[in-house]
């Protein structure tokens, strides 16, 4: 059966390390604050200018000067620290944040990523996902398999203008878990229920499976 | 020395039409709501504006181009905004969108005399046509610009006669940088004091890089995603 939203975050966060620095993105990667596993303390990330994130504030607490990356508003906890813009990328730039978490539109077997513009649809911007991608030491996309139409988002190589290039380490989706190796997507894990031949089927790009490929614990 | 101004409309009566003005702010978070305001009265147009977001349709930025003032954004991020969206697909307006990375550091080297700095975002993308690119150990970097700014607008949440700053949380963002930047800093606060009142120590924007300093007044500090969690 393939993951919900809540499941792959919850799948990521196993990721995650004692004393890590971690930047979440917009969307699935959010999610990922919610399952923080126990005994491990990391510190978010949120490129508009804090460390040390706390949850979303009680209601008649917000105050308009705290948001995050996705404007919405938040809390500190003990040890945050404000920051300008250009400190902020500058932590990014010198590989300081141990884990960045984002989601993709495409991603390549070559681990190209593509999640900013859509010629034509959408074309907002890239905030601050270029800078994240061409600096983060370990980058892990969340996002699903296939889009609406049912096309593989696991590519050769990516259609959509490129976020950066060469940088993706991991991927997890509703059906698996992958590394990005020389050789293709490395099949680590695959969701409970759902075979190689399903995600075979769902993945457009060079597909490396290595002797028996285990369910995901979720 | 005279920096204190009486209010918007004094600190920005000699902007003029095709001028290149930054703008402080991430969303509507931290953004200089009088000085804009004040440019909505004013008789300029043809504005370059480089701020990381265009605000809204009838907030921030959104009052601006309501009016059709600005000429080309300069952003990392201009979704929330159907009227900038109609003006860009029509021609009406230009847009650069550049990562946001980038844009602080732009503005960064400008406040530090630096003509230029090298960042890895964007290569092998779009945003690397026609820029230089240089290796360094295993690395390509593209070689960005400082921005060149007329004017920076920029708001605070104290400053003293002495044109020093003190932002507050994540309100702070671009606004520092961007106070660096500008040939003329117009900064306004939400606190005006007497030099002497803030701390040395814990002064975030030296006066040095501000030229011009008001009393803001009636800030809205809307908010645009506001999201609560229940009591436990």
């Amino acid at each position: 059966m393939a993951l919900t939203k809540e499941q792959i975050a919850r799948r990521i966060a196993r990721e995650l390390q004692d004393g890590y620095y971690v930047n979440l993105g917009i969307g699935i990667p959010t999610l990922v604050a919610n399952y923080i596993p126990e005994g491990i303390e990391v510190v978010l990330q949120s490129e508009n200018g804090l460390l040390g994130m706390g949850p979303f504030p009680l209601e008649g607490e917000e105050d308009p000067d705290l948001i995050n990356a996705g404007k919405q508003t938040i809390t500190t906890l003990p040890g945050s620290v404000f920051f300008d813009s250009a400190l902020s990328f500058g932590m990014i730039r010198a590989g300081k944040v141990d884990l960045t978490v984002l989601g993709a539109m495409e991603v390549s077997d070559q681990g190209d990523i593509a999640n900013w513009k859509i010629p034509g649809k959408m074309v907002k911007g890239m905030r601050g996902a270029m800078d994240l991608v061409a600096s983060a030491r370990n980058i892990i996309v969340a996002m699903m398999h296939t889009n609406p139409k049912g096309e593989s988002k696991l590519l050769p190589a990516c259609t959509l203008p490129l976020t950066g290039i060469r940088c993706v380490k991991k991927i997890v989706t509703e059906l698996a878990v992958l590394d990005i190796t020389p050789e293709g997507f490395l099949l680590l894990e695959r969701a409970p229920g759902v075979s190689v031949e399903d995600i075979r089927s769902r993945t457009a790009g060079r597909l490396v499976v290595k002797g028996e490929v285990p369910e995901m614990v979720v | 020395m005279k920096k204190v101004v009486k209010n918007a409309d004094e600190a920005i009566a000699d902007i003029r039409s095709g001028t290149t003005l930054m703008l402080g702010g991430f969303g509507l978070c931290g953004i200089p709501e009088n000085a804009i305001e004040a440019l909505t009265r004013a008789d300029v147009k043809e504005l370059t504006c480089i701020s990381n977001n265009a605000g809204v349709d009838d907030f921030g930025i959104g009052l601006l181009l309501q009016q059709k003032k600005v000429r080309k954004m300069i952003a990392s991020y201009v979704g929330e905004n159907a009227e900038f969206e109609r003006q860009l697909l029509s021609g009406e307006l230009e847009v650069e969108l550049i990562p946001q990375g980038t844009l602080a550091t732009r503005c960064m080297a400008a406040g530090y005399g630096m003509p230029a700095v090298f960042t890895p975002a964007g290569v092998g993308t779009e945003v690397a046509q026609g820029k230089e690119v240089r290796r360094f150990g295993d690395k390509d970097y593209l070689l960005e610009y400082a921005f060149e700014a007329d004017f920076a607008l920029v708001k605070a949440w104290k400053g003293d006669t002495a044109g020093n700053l003190v932002f507050h949380a994540t309100a702070r963002n671009f606004n520092p940088l961007m106070a660096m930047a500008g040939r003329v800093t117009i900064a306004e606060v939400e606190e005006l004091v007497p030099a002497g009142q803030l701390n040395p120590d814990e002064i975030h924007t030296p006066g040095i890089y501000v030229h011009r300093i008001f009393q803001g007044v009636n800030y809205e500090k809307r908010i645009e995603q506001r999201t609560v969690r229940a009591k436990a």
